[in-house]
């Protein structure tokens, strides 16, 4: 079995969001990075648990970016993993990006690609679906369930109004999110053994975007908020209802 | 250029976000000096005449029983097919559990470009860019799609267009599917009884505040009067106090009711990243040094034990008087 986790490059959760030359760049002065949440938490960890429970299993790790994303991709090798490529490209098309990673899989030919629900940034969900579609492989999102069986994978994933549960063939594409797996921390062992585990550097494919960010904007501030007294929770109510009209 | 919609469907039926995404297409349609149709996929027990209340010019329906169920390939031949024999350029999808597993593999395979998460209409002075939200609803994008043919997934509860009814065509249309893979679907699990998170107009949510999952049931009360939805924060979700499919926030369901009412909940980043397009958030909490309060439009510093209990008596009297 062959697995490859897709490793995206996210600011902290609690980053200051903002701007710069024209509203054109995302301000990265003062920001830490950290591994997408969804690709740590749940793609990664589910991974590493099937590559335990059978050792034989071959997991690489990717994440298409510039050389800021190596730190990212140690971290990543020291959850688990046996190695990690980096493809060096910066873009924010996830086309551009998909296309990438289908070349590293056509020639690596793996067998399971996970990838987090969502990067926390770009709030797409799209990579994944287009990854599936170029490599010919079945494609299940908002996982929160994943076994192999001797078809292929059995998945539980997300749907309109509950859950479903899919049996499919490999090669599969799986978005993960919570529910797949618990969150762990990397130990000592796992730190220094990352240090000497292969990192490869990728030079890109040439591919075309098919969208371009042109600017960013912060949302307005908030006009304040009306305090009303606890005394007096029919004027609350009043305001929604008057005011507001949302109830 | 013609504008396609995907009509947004649950267990055969029309779901409320349709009025959303018909207008808007319809809109795009006047934006472009085209038409405006809808695509139904599967068996569908409404009516689609009623579609045309939106602004859909042309109904096309692909009724076959292939497509009750979501299979990412069968779907994104049909509509492929489907825009092909119409010649449609510009299609259009609500942000749900379907389009996130078609649209991207149709944007790939058409190499269409996609926007995931658009809050707004086009704007065409410069080529043709969407807004959308991202870092979590911190910030906005304008995306330019490059591309001829467009790919645009809405956000629901993000644009508010006037509809113009038209008298539209229903026709069926027939695509040639490929053959069916293995994939089967093997259990479904469906939440019954209660309102789907994303699609409440008001939701009530819950935080560590409320001490422990005993005392749900001032929450649950308030949710009732109010037909709302009940959500919670990530540490309510990870103490199994409440399903794990209640949490909102960066790392769960990411909402935007009309009304988000936060009871007992700090307002951490990371759960406002998940509430913040709210249109209107009341907050509850006995710190008036919450950061909810910030976030806020409305808030009462308090006891949520004892201002949920009046609140909810309030709002049953505004109802019997109205
Ligand atoms: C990477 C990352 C991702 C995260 N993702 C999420 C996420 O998706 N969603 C999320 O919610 N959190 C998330 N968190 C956690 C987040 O940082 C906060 O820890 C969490 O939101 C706090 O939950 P809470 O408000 O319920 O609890 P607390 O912060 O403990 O707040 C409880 C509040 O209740 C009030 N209170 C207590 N008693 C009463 C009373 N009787 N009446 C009225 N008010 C009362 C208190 O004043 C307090 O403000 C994430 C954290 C990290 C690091
Ligand atoms: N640049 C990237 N390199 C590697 N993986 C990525 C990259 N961007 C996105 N992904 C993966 O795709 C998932 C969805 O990202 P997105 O479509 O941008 O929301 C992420 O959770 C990652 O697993």
């Amino acid at each position: 079995m062959k697995i490859l986790v897709c490793i995206s490059k996210t600011p902290d959760t609690t980053s200051r969001i903002a701007f710069i030359d024209n509203n054109t760049r995302f301000d990265e002065s003062g920001v830490q990075w950290i591994i997408n949440p969804y690709d740590e938490w749940y793609a990664l960890v589910r991974a590493i648990e099937l590559k335990e429970k059978d050792p034989a299993t071959v997991l690489h790790l990717v994440s298409v970016g510039g050389a800021d994303c190596d730190p990212i991709l140690r971290k990543a090798l020291a959850l688990g993993g046996d190695e990690a490529f980096r493809i060096n490209l910066q873009s924010n098309d996830s086309f551009a990006v998909a296309k990438q990673i289908e070349a590293l899989c056509k020639k690596e030919q793996y067998n399971l690609i996970f990838t987090g629900k969502e990067a926390i940034d770009s709030n797409n969900g799209a990579l994944g679906g287009m990854l599936a579609a170029l490599y010919q492989a079945e494609y299940i999102p908002l996982a929160t369930r994943f076994e192999l069986t001797a078809e292929g994978c059995s998945v539980t994933r997300e749907m309109d109004g509950g859950e479903e549960t899919i049996s499919c063939s490999i090669p599969a594409v799986i978005s993960c999110q919570k529910g797949m797996a618990e969150q762990r921390i990397p130990n000592m062992r796992g730190i220094m053994g990352a240090r000497t585990k292969p990192l490869h550097v990728i030079e890109p494919e040439q591919v075309k975007e098919l969208t371009a960010i042109t600017n960013y904007q912060l949302p307005a501030p908030k006009a304040g908020v009306k305090l009303v007294s606890a005394d007096n929770v029919a004027e609350l109510v009043r305001l929604l209802h008057e005011e507001a009209k949302v109830i | 250029m013609s504008v396609l919609i995907i009509a947004d469907l649950q267990n055969g039926q029309l779901k409320k976000s349709n009025a959303e995404i018909i207008s808007y297409g319809a809109a795009i349609a006047k934006q472009v000096n085209g038409s405006a149709s809808v695509l139904v996929l599967g068996n569908c027990s409404d009516n689609l005449a009623n579609l045309g209340a939106w602004g859909a010019t042309n109904v096309y329906q692909v009724a076959d029983a292939a497509l009750s169920e979501v299979n990412p390939s069968l779907y994104i031949s049909a509509i492929e097919s489907v825009i092909n024999q119409i010649d449609a350029s510009i299609i259009i999808f609500s942000n749900n559990p379907t389009s996130k597993a078609v649209a991207p593999g149709l944007s790939a395979r058409l190499e269409a470009g996609l926007v995931s998460g658009a809050c707004a209409l086009p704007e065409l002075v410069n080529g043709f860019t969407v807004k959308k939200t991202v870092f979590s609803g911190k910030a906005f994008a304008d995306v330019n799609i490059l591309t001829a043919k467009k790919i645009i997934i809405l956000n629901p509860n993000s644009v508010n267009i006037p509809y113009t009814a038209v008298e539209s065509k229903i026709s069926t249309i027939t695509v040639s599917l490929p053959a069916s893979s293995s994939r089967k679907v093997t259990a479904v699990n469906k939440i019954e009884g209660e309102i789907p998170l994303t699609e409440a107009e008001v939701v009530v949510s819950g935080g560590r505040g409320l001490k422990g999952p005993e005392n749900w049931g001032v929450l649950l009360d308030l949710a009732k009067v109010l037909k709302a939805g009940t959500a919670c924060s990530r540490p309510v979700g990870d103490a199994h106090w409440r399903p794990h499919h209640e949490h909102v926030g960066q790392t769960g369901v990411q909402i935007a009711p009309n009304l988000y009412i936060a009871l007992g909940i700090s307002g951490a980043i990371q759960h406002l990243a998940g509430v913040n397009r709210s249109k209107v958030i009341v907050v509850i909490n006995k710190d008036p040094e919450a950061p909810f309060f910030k976030a806020a439009d409305y808030g009462i510093v308090g006891d949520l034990f004892e201002v949920v209990p009046k609140l909810t008596a309030a709002i049953q009297e505004l109802h019997a008087a109205g």
